[in-house]
């Protein structure tokens, strides 16, 4: 499998403290990888580093060959780096269906166009039902997302991401505030993701993580200090003193 | 059977409802006609004005900006017509149209330029701030403009060769309401396409736009650019209606209007951009007529209570309450 996504010495300090001392990871392509960290680890300011939103004080972010550091946030979705937020962005006056058709339109560079409905653009309609069969919200696909549960929110969140068909895939939190009885439907959504799409998942839920990820990397004060198997991550003493705590007793 | 599966359903249902406002447009354009054929002056400068309200729409409703300076771009389109015509010879009513559209876009472009540098209450300043320098621009270029005595010397040709503006405004009136219909109608178009679902989704949360890699800067400015197209529409059918071009088609004064208008026909839906424009100029009429002295209190008092009781708007709020009992029953 090659190399689709590159991180090499990535640095961010605000005044004299840094938050992200020189994070380097490399992600494959089918790679299904879980960034965790304790609060305040670095792990939000990593993604906003990752994806553009803040620049880093040294280091590069490679992205299928290309060095992406230079390039801002928007660039970097158009390249195919995507991620879902923590706490859901929709558009709550706006219905499932129009998100993603939206989405497609977007990554099809047809956002610009005045005239014509989506609704009336036959595969346009067709990648809208796929993508929303798939994560079983076609039965709300006309209801505004003002009116739909917060667990379905969150797998149009990932509809999202899909519909514009990312080379990575950063999902931040993808079940943070979906009920326990719900994070099943979530779960079943990641099972879903393309088998050659490369995730990075930022997760608390340790039984999330250690049942979606094949490989785990542990934040903490901004370093990395364990980048391996998940079954290994619970023997590591570094990682039980600095996260697990009594989970890993 | 599901939802999703019904696409062509609303495709439809849009397109009859389309159908249904073009069709009250046009009757209330006939009955206009005839029932105040005293006053086809009035009903000429409240299309005009809807144009203005309509392009208002575009950035306020549908791209989420306010602004209370885009009677700029209604003044651009209304002296780039009145110049045309006084200066170059123009005066042709069509590309008199042309012109007044191009000012507007033009206008609505170095508009956005400006506007869209800053957020919030700081767009909000600066959008006066523009509406101001338009007007002492225009009030200083007063060897082109006239200044504060307004511009005149605009005598449009026969529209079309054919038809005269007569006294009575019948020709103008007539030529009004194609124009609205005109403009609604590809606006119906803009307001329904991938552009303007993208500039939906911008008015209610950028962040998730820019995460979608589109370009909220570019599709707002494009959007203020169509939108001084349709205000520069309405200044060139004010000037070739009345004639003269005066400071206040790019006021301060006139910019808040618009956007009292807006609020009161409601946001976000052309629809509510012209019943607001119809009933803010209807009763600012009516009642200036009743009541010469006190009739801006009674305007404030109608917005209070549309503000206070129907807050989505005229438009918005009977919406609103036709889906409730639709969906009761």
């Amino acid at each position: 499998m090659s190399t689709v996504f590159e991180v090499t010495r990535l640095r961010k300090n605000f005044g004299g403290l840094t938050v992200t001392d020189d994070v380097s990871l490399s992600m494959a392509t089918s790679d299904r990888l879980a960034l965790i960290g304790p609060n305040g680890a670095g792990k939000t300011t990593f993604v906003n580093l990752v994806t553009g939103n803040l620049a880093p004080t040294s280091g590069t972010v490679t992205l299928a060959g290309a060095d992406i550091t230079r390039l801002n946030a928007m660039q970097r979705v158009r390249r195919g780096l995507v991620r879902s937020f923590q706490v859901t962005r929709l558009f709550q006056e706006m219905t499932p269906e129009e998100h993603v058709a939206l989405a497609v339109l977007q990554r099809e560079g047809r956002t610009g166009r005045l005239f014509g409905d989506f609704r009336r653009m036959p595969r346009v309609m067709e990648e809208v039902r796929d993508i929303l069969g798939t994560l079983g919200l076609d039965g709300l696909a006309t209801r505004k997302v003002s009116e739909i549960a917060y667990g379905q929110q969150r797998l149009l969140e990932i509809a999202l991401a899909l519909a514009l068909r990312p080379r990575v895939l950063l999902l931040d939190e993808p079940a943070a505030g979906v009920p326990q009885s719900d994070t099943g439907r979530i779960e079943r959504a990641l099972e879903m993701l393309p088998p050659d799409l490369a995730v990075l998942m930022i997760e608390h839920d340790m039984e999330l993580v250690f049942r979606f990820a094949r490989r785990v990397i542990v934040l903490a004060a901004g370093k990395v200090i364990f980048d391996g198997l998940p079954d290994d991550v619970v023997k590591d003493a570094r990682v039980r003193e600095a996260y697990l705590g009594s989970y890993a007793q | 059977m599901t939802a999703i599966s019904q696409p062509a359903g609303q495709s439809f249902n849009r397109t009859l409802s389309g159908l249904v406002g073009l069709a009250a447009i046009v009757g209330c354009g006939v009955a206009g006609y005839f029932l105040f054929p005293d006053n086809l002056a009035l009903l000429t400068r409240i299309v005009a004005v809807a144009l203005l309200v309509l392009s208002l729409d575009l950035v306020t409703g549908y791209c989420g900006i306010a602004t209370l300076g885009h009677a700029a771009l209604f003044g651009a389109g209304a002296y780039g017509a009145g110049i045309a015509a006084a200066h170059f010879g123009v005066v042709s009513p069509l590309a008199m149209t042309g012109i007044g559209l191009a000012a507007g876009a033009v206008a609505g472009l170095i508009s956005g330029v400006v506007l869209l540098r800053a957020h919030g209450l700081a767009q909000l300043v600066l959008s006066i701030a523009v509406v101001h320098l338009f007007h002492e621009a225009a009030n200083k270029a007063s060897g082109w403009t006239g200044g504060s005595d307004g511009l005149s010397g605009i005598s449009p040709d026969p529209l079309l060769g054919l038809f005269e503006f007569d006294l009575w405004g019948r020709t103008v009136y007539v030529y009004a309401v194609v124009l609205l219909v005109i403009v609604f109608v590809l606006l119906r178009f803009v307001v329904h396409s991938p552009f303007g679902m993208l500039c939906r989704g911008i008015r209610e949360d950028k962040v998730r736009v820019h995460a979608m890699g589109a370009s909220v800067h570019g599709a707002q400015l494009r959007m203020f650019v169509i939108s001084g197209a349709v205000a520069g529409v309405g200044g060139a059918l004010n000037a070739i209606s009345t004639q003269v071009v005066g400071l206040d088609s790019l006021s301060f004064t006139l910019s808040a209007e618009a956007l009292v208008m807006l609020v009161l026909g409601g946001v976000g839906s052309l629809y509510g951009a012209l019943i607001g424009t119809v009933a803010f100029m209807w009763f600012e009429d009516v009642v200036s007529a009743a009541n010469p002295f006190h009739w801006l209190t009674m305007v404030g008092v109608l917005l209070i209570a549309v503000v206070l009781f129907a807050p989505r708007g005229l438009y918005g709020s009977a919406a609103a309450l036709l889906t409730r009992g639709s969906g009761r029953r």
